[in-house]
């Protein structure tokens, strides 16, 4: 008996056993409890409510949206605006970062300076209060019968931020994001392509592949165009509010402008940091070869900084997708603003918060997936 | 590329470079970077003039009487809301007269932290009692109902105060949570480590706001009622869940860095696994994993805001508080600012704290 005790893979097979087994008893009186408190309360369970109309609006959406809709439509209104939100966020995070890592690892002085003081200033503060107070300035701004426009068509206004943009049908947007979708794996599948040795070849298909994109898209704009109005609108003031072009909700407008400078701070000291790890004698080798300083930065420091900090940047775009929830402070109607509205209109808590963590799971998994997808493709083989 | 010629070995010429050519070197070696350092000093100058301008020399600081009249007019920044509200903004509707309580019981925990970047605190045990006194300290000050205080329920609770008591008792309730996570997740029992694995994904590729919320509205489906407790400490429960899922992956990195001799070498001296752990395992993981640790502790305490959507009144629903009636509706730029600043102070000075950190550690590896 004291062998068997003493035996290590018993004590293994035991120890594994009773974690199953708390486990298990765990999980299942969680679900009974929760049984329990569904049935005493006398609510309903399961997802009928999904079909139901909302009987409310609500204030963004990108796709079509008002109170006779259901409860499933306003969820995936609610995913594509989040979408569409961390979307736009990365892409601004990116170019702000990239902007203030160039500035921070540049030889002068000043730009240095002024990279540090960003990084430091967006960092420091919380974003759930940059988002408040993007959106305070927003609200605060003058009304848009009192405001004049700038540059000729955009207006920034307390009802939020319109700029000019292409009178096109919903179909061609939709078909513009997937051109555009297309083209991006085109460029990293040549990326991809092994033939180094052909630089000439593969600009050449390059240059090819952006002529393409920029004639598609034109012919698109052009067929898309909603019938009977000018190809591009410019936004005026008619009556109260300003009409026509894009416009940009504060709510949406404050968001963007919160992820992207805060975001751009986080992902300004990533690309640093893969800025300081290309090697000298890199940049030296490519000095010598007779590169110019765009060259240098394009073909040499900029590939090999992004394909050191891959990893880190795909947990930094993790990151700012799941910030994008942060839109419940100031009104945005994110998934996750619209789970809680809809929490507190049916009371389908335990079905909605299911259905709130299910999609930013698929949602954040499939993009580190892909992400690490593009990182084994462009990382260093064979080491 | 980036060394400047400065901290080169003093092989070049027998003189150290002047101040003179050091500056030339960083701002005006070449033209082009004569002209960026140019447009750049005189932009920032600019923007300097205006900022200082409007935030000290145009603006009013104080209000006698409380009023907003003082700010009537005036072209710089309007910090007499400050004046008038700052009681309101660091610990929100707590007591009035009971409000030295509050801010004793901040001192407190800020001296816990301060003391616990002090090397003489770095044993576990040594550790652990500090932050336990300091916490109890905080909650009694707070809480009263002993020692002839007056009792006061954690509703009441706002401001600064309660940032920082959230943050204090998630990092004290998730770092123990943390290591047991980390120590599972590397068991060699398969079902063990794959379910603290699955875990660990789910709960850090979902939104901490999602969490927080999950425990504000669904642990009361599923606890018995004499589990369920305040808000507050359910709310606090899933938050030290989020933080101990990252947490957790962080001193695994610091587990997996330990060269396999270490533990090796521990079993062969006959310890049994509680002492491998905790005297050969731990202490050596958890000094490869201090500048994570660190900066995971900033990215915490930056989140304690998010608080603020399940209803909670922190220092940013107090702020909103203090400018959101008419009086003062003009001013919620002072007040943003006042706040940025206090989380900045708090925020800064721990990630210059951890870049220290990372130097002093690295002169031991070098």
């Amino acid at each position: 008996m004291t062998s068997l005790l003493r035996n290590t893979r018993f004590q293994r097979r035991v120890m594994e056993s009773a974690f199953l087994i708390a486990l298990l008893g765990l999980i299942l009186y969680a679900v009974v409890a929760a049984k329990e408190t569904v049935d005493s309360l006398g609510m309903t369970s399961g997802f009928g409510f999904l079909e139901r109309t909302t009987g409310f609006d609500i204030g963004f959406s990108l796709i079509e949206f008002d109170g006779m809709d259901s409860y499933g439509r306003l969820l995936l209104a609610g995913i594509v605006n989040t979408l569409f939100l961390g979307a736009i966020g990365i892409v601004g995070a990116n170019l702000v970062g990239l902007v203030v890592a160039v500035f921070k690892t540049s030889r002068n002085g000043v730009l240095n300076l002024l990279g540090t003081v960003y990084v430091e200033t967006f960092r420091n503060v919380p974003l759930i209060l940059q988002v408040v107070f993007w959106y305070a300035t927003f609200t605060h701004l003058p009304s848009p019968r009192s405001t004049e426009a700038v540059l000729g068509g955009i207006y920034l206004t307390s009802r939020g931020l319109f700029l000019p943009g292409m009178n096109t049908a919903p179909w061609g947007v939709l078909a513009c994001i997937a051109l555009l979708a297309v083209m991006l794996v085109g460029f990293v599948l040549i990326a991809r392509s092994r033939k180094l040795h052909a630089p000439a070849k593969s600009r050449l298909r390059r240059l090819s592949a952006a002529i393409t994109l920029v004639v598609a898209l034109a012919i698109l704009f052009v067929f898309a165009r909603v019938p009977g109005t000018p190809l591009v609108a410019i936004p005026e003031l008619r009556g109260l509010n300003i009409r026509g072009g894009i416009s940009l909700t504060p709510e949406l407008a404050a968001m963007i402008i919160a992820i992207a400078s805060y975001g751009g701070a986080y992902i300004a000291e990533i690309l640093r940091a893969g800025f300081n790890s290309v090697g000298v004698g890199q940049i030296e080798a490519g000095r010598a070869l007779g590169l110019s300083d765009w060259d240098l930065f394009n073909r040499i420091r900029m590939p090999l900084a992004i394909r050191a900090v891959l990893p880190t940047l795909i947990n930094q775009y993790v990151w700012l997708m799941k910030a994008t929830t942060l839109g419940v402070a100031v009104g945005f109607a994110d998934f996750f603003s619209v789970v809680s509205v809809s929490i507190n209109q049916s009371g389908q808590t335990l079905e909605l918060i299911g259905l709130l963590m299910l999609g930013f799971l698929v949602i954040n998994n499939t993009m580190s997936i892909v992400l690490n997808w593009i990182n084994r493709a462009i990382r260093l083989k064979g080491v | 590329m980036n060394t400047p010629s400065a901290e080169m070995p003093d092989t070049a010429g027998p003189t150290d470079p002047t101040l003179i050519d050091r500056m030339r070197g960083r701002f005006f070696a070449r033209p082009l970077d004569v002209v960026i350092s140019a447009v750049c000093l005189f932009v920032a100058g600019f923007v300097f003039v205006k900022l200082f301008d409007w935030a000290v020399w145009n603006a009013v600081w104080t209000t006698p009487d409380g009023s907003s009249e003082v700010c009537d007019g005036i072209k710089g920044a309007c910090w007499a809301v400050i004046d008038a509200r700052w009681r309101l903004i660091l610990f929100g509707v707590y007591p009035y007269e009971e409000q030295w309580r509050s801010s004793a019981a901040c001192l407190v925990l800020v001296v816990t932290v301060i003391l616990s970047c002090l090397p003489v605190f770095w044993r576990p045990i040594r550790l652990s009692l500090l932050w336990v006194c300091g916490f109890v300290v905080f909650f009694v000050l707070m809480r009263g109902g002993l020692f002839g205080l007056s009792s006061i329920a954690p509703t009441k609770w706002g401001g600064l105060t309660l940032t920082l008591f959230v943050f204090a008792s998630v990092v004290l309730f998730g770092m123990p949570f943390a290591i047991v996570l980390a120590l599972f997740r590397r068991s060699s029992l398969p079902i063990v480590s794959n379910t603290v694995a699955v875990f660990i994904d789910v709960v850090r590729s979902l939104p901490l706001v999602t969490i927080l919320f999950t425990a504000a509205l669904i642990l009361p489906f599923v606890l018995p009622g004499w589990l369920q407790g305040d808000k507050l400490w359910r709310v606090i429960v899933g938050f030290a869940c989020f933080f101990a899922a990252y947490q957790a992956e962080i001193i695994r990195g610091g587990l997996q860095a330990l060269p396999k001799g270490q533990e090796e070498a521990a079993m062969a001296l006959g310890l049994n696994y509680v002492q491998r752990v905790t005297r050969i395992i731990l202490p050596q993981a958890f000094r490869n994993a201090l500048p994570p640790t660190i900066s995971q502790l900033v990215i915490t305490f930056k989140e304690t805001s998010l608080i603020v959507i399940i209803g909670f009144f922190d220092i940013l629903a107090s702020g909103n508080a203090a400018y959101g009636n008419g009086e003062w509706s003009f001013a919620y730029v002072e007040v943003y600012v006042f706040v940025g600043l206090v989380y900045f102070v708090f925020v800064f000075s721990l990630s210059r704290y951890g870049a220290f950190l990372e130097r002093r550690m690295r002169v031991g590896h070098n």
